[in-house]
């Protein structure tokens, strides 16, 4: 008898031709996401689900916790295989493993099975019959309800005997290598960190920018930027951390520029920045947390002269969520804690008591023609600076 | 050039301290309970320490308790009296500008129905000794009064305002947080009159993690702790040895050095000539009195136009290492108590520096700090939220 952990995914499964390249990258982020906790793991294909063999020293709470981060899976099962298909064996099992996972269980339920294996003693629905009836001579407090049982327990008769009951929900969405990589602008706010978890759920590999500005902000900002990119990494994987360097853009804009506007200038420039490094290092998109009205730099108005400066598509996973909707997921993936931790960050500290809120195009363009004389130089200064940290998440880390 | 200028936050660990704290983890690592020659090596660590510690303060050695620090003996001094006095009374009386490990322990003592009164500070941070007298009531079992303050270096007159309360009622408890106090001023618990002195090792060249509260002999406090019988039952618990050796020895080589106060007040007398010369800054809590009547090792200065935080970070980008506020209530924003109770206006708060010296700060250091603050503020006050 073995232990494992059958996983299952959802849209891979009508990709056609190209779906062994989803399957397999699936494997391979499962495999890397265990090779973190304790234990031994083979993680292999097997007709339309995959399935990770378990040994050693395993816990299976761990691995279902590491489990439901790893996006593509839709759902996860603790599960037992039985080599020997004998129906003694198989009915002992199934019993075995039903005490182990419940206890001493007290529920209604219905056996389902499946049979690849045709020339089997029993058809499915004899399975479901005969194993039925055991497991209620086994355990007094089950009781079998066809219409809407509190438990399934699953038998599967394939090359060997697959038995399995709780079903846990994975993160869904589409496995990370599949989509391609992005640069997500990442600040110490709630929002970009819930952005980068997003997309990174459509398979979406992430690169992350940060705006530093000393001495207005602090390096414990930067720190806390770095943890962010950390549990931001444990759902979209290996992050590289660019943090750039801001102040002196920000101060020659903070100079030149009419202060109402100085945050959407700024805006522009953190754009442009991250649009360069990201074609710099194979990113083909931005990502960003903004959301539709939630700050005067984010009304439609902003966003569209933000927006002006990019050549690269802009995705904005949050576009239409209201803040505690997105407040609830930063709780549900960990980031908020950090996010509220408080340090400012370089859009918050000058920013002008009444900024522009419906900013005009042409008249932000006339006012950046004030800064022509430096930007350019600045701003290739502030990328040719940038420093790179890594970001990869390890269970009990921060 | 570096300036660490944050000595009232915690200091560098002698040298000398070190090799006898390594010396006690690697070789005389006994349990100082164990009945064996390796557990009697270890407790000698502990009563020369407590010896040292009682020639200092002109005590007995039983009267030393060894803590994890400050804030834990603030918790048990107050803690353990008011758990010990409660049936005479509830009433407590403390300042407005006491360290969070004061303010913390009696208002969960709130919570249990104690009462406890605050009294004012005038603006040099100074109490104000009628109110003191005329807050003591039938039912006051305890008094808590601050040495000097961590954030400003203003001072109390603890021997005056100890001999108040006993006048009135020779049975409340005095209790002083001598934690700012502790190597750079004489102190002599029982010329003062008190009851309880707060002190912490990492304050003056020892390890973070010692400390000690001084009770007076016959004293009744009830213990925080209970476990095995450690130090009579005050403080159950394997001892920190190494720390403990460390704080005795630390003690002594402090105490030892000659006019290390009167070098500390040389220091801040130059220093504040400095920044009296630049634009907008304002000395706090030394109007009108004497520099001698403030800690010798603290000034507390506000910068018009900065906000502290940025400061701190342009010093430190340049090597000067000082706090916003004072260290320990820097991890969560919100203005300072002190500062606040010393009447000090609203914009000025968010743009107070702490400089704190040690015995280690030299004269280029101080004018070093001087010239990086003529050189930044300009440039910082350019940039301001409009």
């Amino acid at each position: 008898m073995v232990q494992g952990f059958l996983l299952k995914y959802a849209e891979i499964g009508i990709k056609g031709k190209n779906r062994y390249k989803f399957e397999n990258a699936l494997c391979e982020q499962v495999r890397i996401k265990l090779s973190k906790i304790d234990g031994s793991y083979n993680v292999v294909r097997s007709q339309g689900r995959i399935y990770a063999e378990a040994t050693g020293d395993f816990d299976c709470d761990e691995v279902i916790e590491e489990l439901i981060t790893v996006p593509g899976i839709s759902a996860i099962s603790p599960v037992k295989v039985v080599a020997d298909k004998s129906w003694e064996s198989v009915k002992k099992a199934t019993g075995d493993f039903i005490e182990k996972q419940y206890g001493n269980p007290d529920f209604s339920f219905k056996v389902k099975s499946k049979r690849s294996d045709k020339g089997y003693i029993y058809t499915s629905p004899e399975i479901c019959t005969e194993m039925g009836a055991y497991l209620l001579s086994r355990f007094k407090g089950l009781k079998v309800d066809v219409q809407n049982p509190e438990v399934y327990i699953w038998v599967e008769i394939r090359d060997m005997v697959y038995i399995y009951s709780k079903v846990y929900k994975g993160a869904g969405g589409m496995p990370l290598g599949t989509a391609g990589k992005a640069m997500l602008l990442l600040s110490g706010g709630i929002d970009s960190p819930v952005a980068g978890y997003m997309i990174s759920k459509r398979g979406v590999s992430l690169d992350a920018v940060y705006f530093h500005a000393p001495p207005y902000t602090s390096e414990r900002a930067k720190e806390k930027v770095v943890t962010l990119a950390r549990q931001v990494s444990r759902y979209a994987g290996k992050i590289r951390l660019f943090t750039v360097n801001f102040t002196d853009i920000q101060m020659y804009i903070y100079e030149k520029c009419p202060h109402e506007e100085l945050t959407i200038i700024m805006r522009r420039y953190m754009m442009r920045i991250a649009e360069a490094l990201a074609a710099n290092n194979k990113c083909i998109g931005l990502v960003t947390g903004e959301s539709i009205g939630q700050v005067a730099s984010q009304t439609m108005q902003s966003l569209a002269v933000t927006n002006e400066v990019c050549h690269m598509p802009v995705y904005r996973p949050l576009i239409a969520f209201d803040k505690q909707d997105i407040v609830n997921i930063a709780e549900k993936i960990g980031t908020f804690e950090t996010s509220i931790q408080p340090y400012e960050d370089c859009c918050t500290i000058f920013v002008a008591k009444h900024p522009v809120t419906k900013p005009r195009a042409d008249v932000i363009r006339n006012s950046e023609k004030k800064i022509e004389e430096k930007i350019e130089e600045m701003v290739k200064t502030a990328i040719n600076t940038a420093t790179i940290t890594e970001a990869d998440w390890q269970p009990h880390g921060i | 050039m570096e300036a660490y200028l944050d000595n009232a936050a915690t200091t560098p660990v002698l040298p000398e301290v070190c090799d006898i704290m390594v010396k006690v983890m690697k070789e005389d690592y006994g349990n100082p309970s164990s009945k064996h020659t390796m557990g009697l090596a270890a407790e000698k660590y502990i009563t020369n320490a407590a010896e040292d510690i009682a020639a200092i303060i002109k005590c007995q050695p039983k009267e030393i308790i060894f803590t994890s620090g400050g804030t834990e003996a603030n918790n048990l001094a107050l803690t353990g009296a008011a758990m010990a006095c409660k049936r005479r009374g509830k009433h407590i009386i403390t300042t407005k500008i006491e360290h969070p490990s004061v303010h913390g322990p009696l208002a969960r003592l709130e919570e249990y129905g104690f009462e406890v009164t605050y009294l004012p500070v005038d603006k040099n941070g100074i109490v104000d000794e009628n109110a003191l007298a005329s807050a003591i009531r039938e039912d006051t079992i305890l008094v808590s009064i601050m040495y000097v303050n961590n954030e400003t270096g203003s001072v109390q007159d603890i021997q005056k305002l100890c001999g108040i309360v006993k006048k009135k009622d020779n049975r409340i408890l005095f209790h002083v947080d001598a934690i700012q106090a502790y190597g750079k001023y004489k102190i002599i618990p029982k010329k003062l009159g008190i009851d309880m002195l707060s002190a912490s090792g990492h304050k003056i060249h020892a390890p973070k993690g010692s400390g000690f509260l001084y009770i007076k002999d016959k004293t009744r406090i009830t213990p925080v702790l209970s476990g095995g019988g450690q130090q009579r039952g005050m403080r159950p618990g394997t001892e920190n040895v190494p720390a403990i050796a460390g704080l005795g020895l630390a003690s002594k080589v402090i105490y030892g050095m000659e006019g290390h106060t009167e070098k500390l007040y040389d220091l801040k007398e130059q220093f504040i000539k400095r920044l009296k010369k630049i634009d907008g800054v304002i000395i706090n809590g030394t109007d009108g009195i004497l520099l001698q009547d403030t800690a010798p090792h603290i000034t507390s200065a506000s910068f018009e136009g900065v906000k502290s935080e940025v400061l701190l970070h342009a010093l430190a980008a340049k090597g000067v290492f000082v706090s916003s506020g004072s260290a320990c209530s820097s991890n969560h924003p919100g203005v300072s108590g002190t500062l606040k109770a010393m009447g000090i206006k609203d914009p000025l708060l968010d743009s107070t520096l702490r400089f704190s010296f040690s015995v280690f700060t030299t004269e280029e250091q101080i004018n070093y700090a001087a010239d990086v603050l003529e050189k930044e503020l300009p440039v910082l006050r350019r940039f301001t939220r409009k």
